[in-house]
């Protein structure tokens, strides 16, 4: 359980990197697309990762605190992604305005030589 | 809960309801979208001069004092708090004050150069409020971004290639910023089990050894988030170009942008890592006074360099950041007490410069500058609802060149430091703070690195002399062609405004750094401010 999202959390990780470093806007929106998944599900495994605990409840109502995942990453991580949809929409009016204006999907508007 | 407590969370509600209820009033109704905006603005400012009162009101328990808001009325360490103390009531009187000057600087042209200005100026201005109060790290993620999302749309104001490709590499490096933002925090709940400030100071003493690294690192990292937006080099470069493509009012009040970074890292590396915190004590310290010097010497080479204002006063910012940020990394009471001095006196320097920025090319290139872009790109919408005397109305300035040499004078003193103006005044508190670590007069051992700064703190105020003096004679009294610009009344009166401000901060110098000084001195004992948000016992013993 730990090893498989820690690795995936560390291939997104690389990967948004890595395209994040690219020239082109796609690249870009895609590399912070992919890092904020990561980011995403690191605050989720900040609350501890257990399997088949009960999310508010459990049977027999309220017992002992221990008994319950985290809730707190929980709400992190739905805010993180409203505002990431948000932002990442908000780059994409922004690149297609740049290519608009220069005729390039550089980023820096014009093709390096 | 007295009445006036609720004044706490009027510094977030004012602006939201402002700016989301401008955005239902029609495009074509400029005047009146102006006026509701500068009403709120106007109140925004009377409710920061009241929380300034309020913070600085009570002289109890000697002089420390922080009031706390709950939001939704739990109790402090579970929900949404807000906090103020005499620091964050400095800052939003601050960002009053140039968010007035500058709404007042765009009324005369800049409001009409896209849709949506005023709703996006009071969202900047809700994003910062927050930033400033709130008192836990979510929701200063939370506020960030939405003082990042209003700024994105403010930098793409009026339009053009080269704003929007400033703005894409403003936008890409501020999300990728966001996103150490989150992993710091969320690092630091991993191993605390809190976000609030003021419980996170309390629980910071328990976190056992083995995890102290996991909160050493997740603390870097939050800092890595805020360096970049307060532009420590070498993650800067994205700064002066963004600031130069700004229009001019957005530039004035993304001026208070910088210094959101510097603030956070002021209030948390005092509130966390201070005398109270162990091993933990001076975390990150070294690394801000060097960095710090390293901005200096970058943006003070970045000054000499530049050849246009735009990017001067871009490096400038800069200079302001890298100075606050080694006088962070110094974290002794005085060198903050001055620190907090300086910041007030360059962010209105460097918010007039900005503005009077625009004045002066107008004197260059008339009709050729900025705005032609602005018409090409959004079509000469004046022309189908008759308002093409637009430039007619409004009272011009006259004299106007001599007006705008006497401001460039006062913001060129501003910068470099020198009297009669508050840079002076600033700069000495600073310095003095630096050579007297022991108090005044006390003999003490003054490590090479304070030299050092020191001597970079000096010598970027020279810097910025030669480069302002350089520009100056270029500007004024080069009689290639001589023509007087077309400057209204309403764009000088802000910029005068800022530098009577400056003037008002020398005059009354003695007030102000009594009250930076009761600032710092409650900065370097938090547990005033951990009282004022966990209640008078602090539960440090229950744990």
């Amino acid at each position: 359980m730990e090893l498989t999202l820690a690795t995936a959390i560390g291939v997104l990780a690389g990967s948004g990197v890595w395209l994040v470093l690219r020239p082109r806007t796609y690249q870009l929106v895609i590399g912070l697309s992919l890092l904020s998944y990561a980011v995403n599900l690191f605050i989720f495994s900040m609350g501890r990762l257990r399997v088949g605990a009960a999310p508010v409840l459990g049977e027999g109502g309220a017992g002992v605190a221990a008994d319950y995942a985290d809730p707190v990453p929980q709400a992190l991580v739905l805010t993180a992604i409203v505002i990431g949809f948000a932002t990442t929409a908000l780059l994409l009016v922004v690149l297609i305005a740049a290519r608009g204006l220069t005729g390039s999907d550089h980023v820096d508007g014009r093709e390096s030589r | 809960m007295e009445w006036t407590r609720h004044l706490l969370i009027v510094p977030i509600l004012l602006p939201l309801v402002t700016g989301a209820s401008l955005l239902l009033i029609d495009e074509t109704h400029h005047t009146l979208k102006a006026l509701v905006s500068l009403a709120s603005t106007v109140l925004l400012l009377g409710a920061a001069v009241a929380l300034m009162r309020m913070a600085d009101g009570d002289p109890g328990a000697g002089g420390v004092v922080s009031l706390s808001y709950a939001v939704a009325s739990w109790p402090a360490p579970f929900a949404i708090v807000l906090v103020l103390d005499r620091l964050a009531a400095l800052m939003l009187v601050m960002t009053a004050i140039v968010a007035f000057a500058a709404l007042v600087f765009s009324l005369a042209r800049w409001h009409k150069a896209g849709p949506h200005f005023h709703s996006l100026f009071q969202f900047l201005l809700m994003g910062l409020g927050g930033a400033f109060l709130t008192g836990d790290l979510f929701n200063l993620f939370v506020f960030f971004e939405v003082t990042l999302a209003a700024s994105y749309g403010l930098l793409l104001h009026g339009s053009g290639a080269f704003r929007v490709r400033s703005g894409l590499h403003y936008i890409a490096i501020n999300l990728a910023a966001s996103l150490l933002f989150l992993i710091g925090a969320s690092l630091i709940y991993g191993v605390t089990g809190t976000l609030n400030m003021a419980d996170l100071a309390v629980r910071l003493h328990a976190v056992p050894a083995e995890d102290r690294m996991l909160l050493q690192a997740g603390a870097a990292i939050l800092g890595i988030a805020f360096l970049v937006k307060a532009g420590m080099w070498p993650l800067c470069f994205w700064l002066p170009s963004a600031y130069m493509a700004a229009a001019a009012p957005v530039g004035a009040i993304f001026v208070v942008l910088t210094k959101v970074g510097v603030y956070v890292l002021l209030r948390l590396s005092l509130l966390l890592f201070g005398s109270e915190a162990g091993e933990l004590t001076g975390f990150g310290g070294m690394v801000l006074l060097w960095g710090g010097m390293a901005t200096i010497a970058f943006a003070a080479s970045g000054v000499l360099a530049s050849q246009a204002m735009g990017r001067l006063a871009g490096y400038s910012v800069l200079v302001s950041s890298g100075t606050l940020l080694a006088a962070v990394g110094m974290g002794d009471t005085a060198v903050v007490s001055g620190a907090l001095f300086y910041l007030v006196s360059s962010a209105f320097a460097t918010a007039a410069f900005f503005m009077l920025i625009e004045l002066v090319e107008r004197a260059r290139e008339p009709g050729a500058d900025l705005l032609a872009v602005t018409i090409e790109a959004y079509g000469e919408e004046g022309e189908e609802t008759g308002e093409r005397e637009d430039e007619e109305i409004g009272v011009v300035m006259p004299g106007a060149l001599a007006v705008l040499g006497v401001c460039f004078g006062c913001v060129a003193l501003l910068l470099a430091g020198l009297p009669p103006l508050s840079g002076f005044v600033a700069k000495f508190a600073l310095l003095t703070g630096m050579l007297n670590l022991d108090g005044l007069g006390a003999p003490a051992e003054i490590p090479p690195r304070t030299w050092l700064l020191v001597a970079l703190v000096i010598l970027s105020g020279l810097a910025a002399l030669v480069a302002m003096m350089r520009s100056g004679i270029r500007t004024f009294w080069a009689p290639l062609e001589a023509i007087v610009p077309r400057v209204l009344v309403v764009e000088v009166a802000p910029i005068v405004a800022l530098l009577v401000l400056c003037l008002l901060l020398t005059v009354k110098g003695g007030a102000m750094v009594g009250y930076t000084e009761a600032a710092a001195r409650s900065l370097h004992d938090p547990s005033g401010y951990i009282q004022g948000v966990l209640g008078p016992e602090p539960r440090a013993a229950a744990r």
